[in-house]
């Protein structure tokens, strides 16, 4: 792939991108989410048309209109999420889309072909599977196989593997880097896109970074943790906040023995314990998917605690609603503006109130106060620098960083106690970047506690106070903000003398 | 994505392109926007058009299904003058009835003028459609305000027809003075059809049940309690064998709003209160705007601190009150009687309506107003032109097909992109 460029709006989600893939070869591309790596491969799959550079396939330069393209110059595609039909059997999704059939291209359906062939390429391959299981009774390991097998049977040559650990159990995990090295005997290439440092050191060829839709760099699987994980949160923006010396103050939110599960039930957040204080910036850096997002939406009541107490203020708010922790005093800024931050069919002015709008002077108990809520809007718009041409307009015309304005204005014009900020500045311009970080430090010293999670380390760094690192659910150490970087590197990659 | 003045911004097109339309228009004069936004593709038109495409199709049926008519087709080629003929006399004449049935007949305006006949003639049929309009209006209503919140509500038949159940049996279980009496009976409608709306809501929030599913088998639980009480001791009508109920009160029936002579009753300004309620809940209520966040991102509305299970709970609620109210106004407004089919298929028309009015109140009342309108023009060509009533059924049908799929109407008439920056530059003069 050469000079890949591909646009969404005003986002580069791939900015000029070149990936060479050898045969043979295990290719890792390694990136926190939003990097841009699925978005490079579903390129490479023909779901998506670059808006520059081109893909070349044994030297010749090759044009995907579409998946079909690409399955005949031999890619195949496993993806996160499985396109298999959940009530068909193992052999009937194998066929999916290239039915063998006896007596031209309306005949009967040969499923005794189809089934031999899924049993040779088990075979072949080392993939057991039982041709006749039903795909929805079979465990998500197993169904992950059939698309291999898929992908196998339509002679791929290539294979992508978009996050193909972030579904499986670490039993399955290792079963499926065993297939992945087989393949590679057997002459296939892959490439195989994680954030998982542990699991690319282990099958990889070679690795390439991606952070913010460019390649950062290429690395040997025996280059150290520390090395690679920093250059996955990047370091090359040097993000600087005039900030004056935390004075702390009294504990606002303290965190005990904290247990919270994830969607998949597994525990996400296992024990952790952290103290933040009226007056400083506690940041906690790691790489992602180490419990960070589970742990912040237990803190705002949005997912179930398992065990441990959350206080604010000597307050216990472990089993408080959303609601009653927003009127406790706590500013959220959530992870995914678009997902959890913003109604985007709403005006400015509506998401601006959007958890406020019962608050005098936007409404009450029963009416809202449409005058205030407007009065308000306008005042933000001009105190946060939000780029609209009028309050009533849809939030979907903003860009990225005047949506997050939105949300920083809105959290931060009442009295806080506590801000929590996640990804506060993902997908974000520089100028908002800058702003937004000032008036996170204006909160702290306004006398807030504030808790910022970020995968940026910079921002971490740029913010914090203290710096907790946290690693497979538990905080593995607090450190000052100096710490030298490559002992956080080693941290983050779980390494803790 | 829009983000004029702002200096960060790549050479993207879509911006450049934006302020060439918004500058465009400034040029032209008042009429020659209006003209241009008249024939852009914008909502108005293609609800307007859908109407006129499905009145052409309509006539088409008639002329296929006219056997005289059809006839003269049969020589087409030899004298093409007949078959225009006759097909343009018989949609022609049907369609001017229709006309005449739902808004006004000439004649009889003319009679009325000349002291020929009494004003009641005159405004009969307006009397018939608001009398249909009003409880259409309801259930469209209460469609309206579930799909605001994100719900697809196929329950409006069920509720409306709890709400005859509980408005009738109020209307002449209890006695009371007229005054108190309509308001309780209404009440009781009311109820009645908050209950079958809060029960899917209710399930919808607790266990995931979807609402599709869930209110349509509440529909037919309804349907089948209807029929069975109806036929109930102290229920039916004494004096009758089959399935009817005894008259509701004269207490408790809504007042007529003219005459005795004319059927429009009470029930389209209760119609009209409630549009105003609803559109003044969505647009200026605390409850209003929970609703319509919940509606278009349950993830950001649960953030911000809004309970998803309990708005679903109240919007269900209180669509189930609309069409219970819809049935009560059929039962006390019109039909006196509880009857297996006392509610007609309100409930169903109701989604048609809401449809039609994009789910937006007075869109909703406007469509409920032309519907109430093609059925009371439907009973006069089905008796003076000799159309069958069910062409109307089938007019109202295709134009939701044609509001459903715009593009197909855009696709029929070649309508233009509409420029998003016209509509409101028209609106602010």
């Amino acid at each position: 792939m050469r000079g890949i460029t591909k646009r969404f709006g005003d986002l580069v989600a791939n900015d000029h991108i070149d990936l060479i893939v050898e045969p043979g070869e295990i290719h890792a591309l390694l990136g926190e989410n939003g990097a841009g790596k699925s978005t490079l491969m579903n390129v490479l799959y023909g779901l998506l048309q670059p808006d520059e550079g081109e893909i070349l396939v044994d030297g010749s330069p090759l044009k995907l209109k579409g998946p079909a393209d690409a399955i005949r110059a031999g890619i195949g595609m496993v993806h996160q999420h499985f396109m298999l039909v959940p009530v068909f059997t193992v052999a009937e999704n194998v066929i999916l889309g290239a039915e063998p059939t006896q007596g031209g291209p309306i005949g009967r359906l040969s499923l005794d072909q189809a089934r031999r062939e899924v049993i040779e390429v088990s075979e072949r391959y080392g993939l057991p599977v039982d041709p006749d299981a039903v795909v929805e009774d079979l465990p998500v390991g197993v169904q992950q196989r059939v698309e291999i097998i898929k992908a196998l049977t339509r002679d791929a040559e290539l294979l992508i593997l978009d996050e193909p650990t972030a579904v499986l159990t670490p039993q399955e995990t290792d079963d499926l880097l065993e297939v992945m090295r087989g393949l590679k005997e057997s002459g296939k290439s892959i490439v195989f896109i994680s954030h998982k440092l542990r699991e690319v050191k282990a099958v990889a060829d070679l690795i390439t970074v991606i952070r913010r839709g460019k390649v950062v760099g290429t690395a040997e699987p025996s280059a150290a943790p520390s090395e690679l994980a920093e250059m996955m949160v990047g370091r090359s923006v040097i993000l600087t906040v005039s900030k004056e010396p935390a004075r702390p103050a009294d504990p606002v939110l303290s965190v005990s023995e904290l247990v919270v599960a994830d969607d998949r039930e597994h525990r996400a957040v296992a024990g952790v314990d952290l103290e933040v204080r009226a007056g400083e910036v506690l940041g906690i850096a790691g790489v992602q998917g180490n419990g960070q997002t589970e742990l912040v939406e237990a803190i705002m009541g949005l997912r179930k605690v398992m065990g441990g107490r959350i206080t604010l203020q000597g307050i216990d708010i472990t089993t408080m609603s959303t609601r009653e922790t927003l009127d406790a005093g706590v500013g959220y800024i959530p992870e995914d503006r678009s997902v959890d931050g913003l109604v985007k069919e709403f005006t400015v002015a509506e998401n601006l109130v959007l958890d406020a709008y019962r608050r005098a002077p936007y409404g009450g108990r029963i009416a809202l106060n449409l005058g205030g809520i407007a009065a308000s809007a306008r005042e933000k718009i001009s105190e946060y620098d939000i780029r609209v041409q009028s309050h009533e307009q849809p939030i979907s015309a903003l860009s990225g960083g005047n949506q997050q304005k939105v949300i920083v204005a809105r959290e931060m014009s009442r009295p806080l106690k506590l801000l929590v900020a996640a990804q506060p500045t993902r997908g974000v311009d520089v100028g908002s970047i800058e702003f937004i970080h000032n008036r996170v430090i204006a909160e702290r010293d306004a006398g807030a506690a504030v808790l910022v999670v970020s995968s940026e380390l910079d921002e971490v760094l740029a913010l914090a106070d203290r710096v907790a690192v946290m690693y497979r659910g538990r905080i593995l150490a607090t450190v000052a903000p100096d710490t030298p970087r490559d002992k956080l590197g080693l941290l983050m990659a779980g390494v803790h003398d | 994505m829009i983000e004029p003045g702002s200096p960060d911004k790549g050479p993207a097109a879509p911006p450049a392109l934006v302020k060439e339309h918004r500058a465009a228009p400034r040029r032209r004069n008042l009429w020659q926007l209006f003209r241009e936004e008249f024939w852009a593709a914008n909502t108005f038109m293609v609800t307007f058009l859908a109407v006129v495409l499905a009145l052409v199709a309509g006539a088409i049926i008639m002329i296929i299904a006219d056997p005289e008519t059809r006839a003269t087709w049969s020589y087409f080629f030899a004298r093409p003058g007949d078959a225009l003929q006759a097909s343009w006399g018989l949609v022609s004449e049907a369609y001017a009835n229709l006309f005449k049935g739902a808004i006004a007949d000439p004649d009889q305006w003319n009679r009325w003028f000349w002291n020929m006949a009494p004003w009641q003639q005159a405004l009969y049929p307006i009397s018939e459609t608001l009398q249909y309009a009003a409880p259409l209006a309801l259930t469209g209503l209460s469609f309206a305000v579930a799909f605001r919140a994100g719900l697809f509500s196929i329950g409006a038949q069920g509720q409306a027809t709890m709400g005859s159940i509980a408005g009738a049996l109020a209307g002449f279980l209890i006695s009371a003075p007229g005054w108190l009496h309509v308001p309780v009976a209404l009440l009781c409608g009311l109820l009645g059809g908050m209950l079958w709306g809060f029960l899917p809501g209710w399930l919808k929030a607790k266990t995931g049940a979807h609402e599709v599913i869930t209110t349509i088998m509440l529909n037919y639980i309804a349907f089948h309690f209807l029929t069975w009480i109806v036929i109930q001791k102290g229920i039916q009508d004494p004096s009758r064998s089959d399935a009817i109920s005894s008259k509701v009160d004269e207490t408790a029936r809504l007042p007529l709003l003219f005459d005795p002579s004319l059927r429009a009753n009470l029930g389209i300004v209760l119609a009209l209160l409630a549009t105003a309620f609803v559109g003044w809940m969505l647009k200026r209520s605390t409850f209003g705007f929970e609703l319509r966040a919940v509606g278009a991102n349950p993830d950001a509305a649960r953030t911000a601190g809004m309970s998803v299970a309990a708005t679903i709970i109240l919007v269900m609620t209180l669509a189930g009150g609309l069409a219970g109210l819809g049935g009560a106004t059929m039962v006390l407004g019109t039909a006196y009687a509880l009857t297996p089919s006392v509610v007609g298929t309100i409930g169903f028309d109701g989604i048609l309506v809401a449809l039609l009015g994009r789910a937006r109140p007075w869109g909703v009342l406007a469509a409920a107003l032309l519907f109430g309108a093609l059925q009371a023009g439907g009973n006069r060509m089905q008796s003076f032109s000799g159309i069958s009533l069910e062409l109307v059924g089938v007019i109202q049908a295709l134009i939701a097909i044609f509001v459903a799929a715009p593009a197909l109407v855009k696709a029929i008439v070649r309508l233009r992109e509409s420029r998003t920056g016209g509509a409101a530059e028209l609106a602010k003069g």
